[in-house]
């Protein structure tokens, strides 16, 4: 029998006392295929990979290489085991050439030649049909040129173990054909390759075979080629578990938040919302399900003001003029003086929705402090809304004026949405507020955004997990790639259906397929 | 299964953990016993150097800060205030923009255009009454300081520019400017000689008590601006993360420039106070490189005007204390920078072990499967 490249063996690693972000994984990956590492966001794919690669050191468990046990401390370890990895986040020097930055860092017995380095690069380009030019500097540089730089790179080191962590979620689709192309010449030159994805039918066109992990445990392995998107979809998304969460039936439905036909693109000109279009009800619960990056972000973001649209707009229904107000082009100011109580919980709870080195009471002010004429803060009532939510939410802290990068996860994020709660909202935005909450912090949320939508407020839930989803929402609406790709009655829905969803793809207009 | 286990754990002996729960008080013992001990290896190694006693080495330093006892009094004591004064006064200066996270590494040049500004005054201004004369030599410094500041400013708001560049270019464009007027006033001499005019007033026979007065009021109005005013608050905010500021509403190119704007101002005012109310003269040096000392001595400060203050008095004690020794003992000059360069380490170094504890990680067995 031959042996695996590499094996792992019932690998677990823990951060703290209470995350587990890999329980038991097993995986094996052989000379000559292709493997995918499939699963949702957080169900540990990254992390595992990044044990492989040296930069995090497992708890427990083996780490195999040709059926050697071996220990890889570091990523300089692994690169004496022939293990290349090409990360999400390029790491490259912008005002190099591609093949300086190739050898960088390279500790070499020879003197250092620029012109070998091209020559090699050139030449391991033109033998795995990589389009580069060598002499071509960083910042010139495409996305995709990049990667091909940073998949290069590790080439260069005698890589033949490699590992991608979500290759193409930068590329346009025209650009991952060429990638795959790639990675198949490289499948048949004997070398192992194993590709960090969630996009079922990439898994399916590209992978030889399939393992899917699931919330950080290891869900099991299929052949590709016997295996099908509803099967690759249920293993995912695991059994459907109940959370007893509270749901009341939705009073007085009235449209509050209205999104028509809006686009918007990034930094790099791609666009990341396809004409989006939704109401959002005043007494519901509107749960935005959908792959982490397919949007969600900017379109809480454009909604609260923060992010420049391309086209579409976003209506807001005043309850107390009854009038349509037009948040379009309004800044977040502008959009506060209308009236508007709009609130939002950002998924960068420490880097967005409150400043890590203040306090709680300083930042219970960050909305408010800008009240009255004075020149000065007026920190009273800041401080009595600080030490109301902290004894109404049970935040656990030493006091008011602890800093907030001092608390727990659970703790920041009561903060945070307690703040935004308090300012008695007609919409609540909320981005992932249960994310990384123990079972008890997140229950208090789902409390929290229930007892808004009682009250009569708009509730936007974006959410990663489905149970969760099914359960808290009144209805779920579906976002892949920047398209919505359904709506559905959050009680009737089934988590495959979602997941199928999730995963779709969308054709557009003029033929191209699109990512879902 | 079990019996591939050759490998050896390679994991790292020392473990640094990060920690965020030592009282301010363990801190601040820390940072005494930094110090103290930094003295100490400051005076052996004088002593290494010279061949004196500890004892004589360190009265040495005493008496080159505060001169020798006279009447009751130390004669240089004043004197040492003033100049711990000019340096807090640069300190508080670029303080608002630090915590803004942005560098201003012009306090030097902001200061220079400040004192020129009011030399200008001065010399040019002379026969207007001195009440008025005044109010325009102070007046003028604060602006052109400002403006100073407020350049590179413009240019880190709308362009994005790097601002450490920006402002240490504008230092050298401050100096030629200067070295300029004093060849013109100067009349090819190199010196202005001290001019008589619009010097700020004496309080009874002391000629540094206002200049001290002032900084005092300054350090006590920016502890209050930076703690306990709306635009404080912003300022932190943009500072921490500019994220949050969009959030929140902020207008961070706004937040920028008017704190730019404040930056330059102070600088304009040490400026001020080095042109009309120390040396009656400018030149080249006036700043002496005390714009670039303040960048150290805000951080040392941690933002915070009080303890600024006293890091201030702490590198002035070192710069005339070492200085003395260095002259009495016939060591070279550089021995000043040798002696602050050793607290300063230490100083710096013991944040290290206030922020994070090194652990010795205890040897792990081999692990059964």
């Amino acid at each position: 029998m031959n042996v695996p490249a590499i094996e792992l063996r019932n690998i677990t690693k823990r951060f703290g006392a209470k995350v587990v972000a890999n329980k038991d994984v097993c995986l094996t990956a052989n000379r000559g295929e292709i493997l995918s590492i499939l699963g949702e966001n957080g169900s540990g794919k990254t992390t595992l990979m990044n044990m492989i690669a040296g930069i995090y050191y497992p708890d427990e468990g083996q780490i195999l290489i040709d059926g050697e046990e071996v220990v890889i401390a570091s990523p300089k370890d692994a690169f004496d085991y022939k293990i290349g990895m090409i990360h999400q986040h390029f790491k490259l020097v912008d005002v190099f050439s591609a093949a300086e930055n190739v050898v960088l860092g390279l500790n070499e017995k020879e003197p250092y030649n620029l012109k070998v380095a091209t020559d090699r690069v050139r030449e391991i380009s033109e033998q795995y049909g990589f389009e580069l030019d060598p002499t071509k500097k960083i910042y010139e540089m495409s996305v995709s040129e990049k990667q091909t730089v940073e998949i290069i790179k590790v080439l260069y080191r005698g890589a033949d173990i490699l590992i991608l962590d979500e290759p193409t979620a930068v590329l346009t689709p025209q650009e991952t054909q060429k990638l795959f192309a790639v990675l198949r010449r490289m499948r048949d030159a004997g070398k192992a390759i194993i590709i960090i994805t969630h996009k079922l039918h990439e898994v399916l066109s590209l992978s030889d075979r399939v393992t899917v992990l699931r919330k950080g445990e290891y869900a099991g392995t299929v052949i590709t080629a016997e295996t099908s998107e509803t099967e690759l979809t249920e293993m995912m998304v695991g059994e459907k578990v109940s959370l007893n969460i509270h749901r009341s039936e939705p009073q007085n439905l009235t449209p509050r938040l209205e999104v028509h036909h809006i686009n918007c693109s990034n930094r790099e000109g791609v666009k990341v919302l396809d004409n989006v279009s939704f109401v959002a009800n005043a007494g519901e619960i509107l749960g935005i399900a959908g792959i982490a990056g397919s949007g969600q972000r900017e379109l809480l973001e454009a909604i609260a003001g923060l992010q420049r649209l391309d086209s579409g707009a976003v209506l807001y229904n005043n309850p107390q003029t009854g009038k349509m107000d037009n948040l379009t082009t309004k800044t977040p100011l502008q959009i506060r003086e209308l009236g508007v109580r709009l609130s939002f919980v950002p998924e960068d709870r420490l880097g967005m929705g409150l400043v890590a080195n203040m306090d709680i009471v300083d930042n219970m002010m960050l909305r408010s402090y800008r009240r009255g004429h004075s020149m000065f803060l007026e920190r009273k009532k800041p401080k009595e809304l600080a030490e109301r939510i902290i004894e109404e939410l049970q935040v656990v802290t030493p006091g008011a004026s602890t800093p907030v990068r001092r608390l727990s996860g659970g703790n920041v994020q009561k903060v945070l949405l307690g703040r935004e709660i308090a300012a008695s909202p007609t919409v609540l935005m909320a981005a992932y507020p249960v994310r990384g909450l123990d079972i008890g912090a997140s229950h208090t949320v789902y409390r929290l955004l229930n007892e808004q939508k009682e009250k009569g407020v708009a509730v936007i839930f974006v959410g990663e997990d489905l149970d969760v989803l099914l359960e808290l929402c009144d209805r779920i609406l579906v976002i892949g790639s920047g398209h919505i790709t359904g709506l559905v009655d959050a009680r009737s829905a089934t988590k495959e259906e979602i997941g199928l969803l999730m995963t779709k793809t969308v054709t557009t207009e003029d033929g191209g397929e699109q990512n879902g | 299964m079990a019996d591939t286990q050759k490998a050896r754990h390679r994991e790292p002996l020392l473990h640094i953990a990060k920690r965020d729960d030592m009282a301010g008080w363990q801190a601040w013992l820390i940072r005494v016993a930094a110090i103290l001990i930094a003295f100490l290896l400051v005076g052996l190694v004088s002593m290494a150097l010279t061949g004196e006693s500890l004892p004589e080495i360190y009265s040495t330093m005493l008496r080159g800060v505060f001169g020798r006892l006279f009447k009751g009094k130390t004669s240089l004591l004043w004197t040492y205030l003033q100049r711990t004064a000019v340096l807090l006064c640069l300190g508080l200066a670029v303080t608002p923009a630090f915590k803004m996270k942005f560098w201003n590494c012009g306090a030097e040049g902001q200061a220079l255009m400040g004192g020129l500004a009011a030399m200008m005054c001065m010399i040019h201004l002379g026969h207007l009454p001195y009440p008025l004369l005044l109010l325009v030599v102070i007046g003028s410094s604060i602006l052109v300081g400002a403006v100073w500041g407020l350049i590179p400013a413009v240019f880190k708001a709308y362009y994005n520019t790097n601002e450490t560049l920006f402002t240490l270019m504008m230092n050298y464009v401050a100096t030629q400017i200067v070295s300029y007027y004093v060849y013109l006033v100067g009349q090819g001499s190199g010196v202005i000689q001290p001019v008589a005019t619009g010097n700020l007033p004496t309080i009874g026979n002391s000629k540094q008590l206002l200049n001290i007065l002032i900084v005092a009021v300054l350090m006590v109005l920016m502890f209050i601006y930076l703690k306990y005013s709306k635009q404080g608050y912003e300022i932190t905010v943009v500072g921490e993360s500019q994220n949050t500021a969009r959030y929140i509403g902020i207008n961070v190119k706004k937040v920028i420039l008017r704190t730019m704007l404040i930056s330059g101002a102070i600088c304009g005012i040490a400026g001020m106070l080095l042109v009309s109310g120390i040396d009656h003269s400018v030149n080249a040096d006036t700043i002496g490189g005390q714009g670039f000392t303040a960048i150290m001595v805000s951080w040392l400060g941690q933002f915070n005007p009080y303890i600024i203050a006293a890091m201030s008095a702490l590198i002035i004690f070192l710069e005339s204390g070492a200085g003395k020794v260095a002259d009495t003992f016939f060591l070279n000059g550089s021995f000043a920078g040798v002696a602050s360069g050793i607290v300063i380490l230490f100083l710096v170094g013991c944040e290290f072990f206030i922020r994070y504890s090194v652990k010795i990680r205890r040897t792990r067995k081999e692990e059964t499967v």
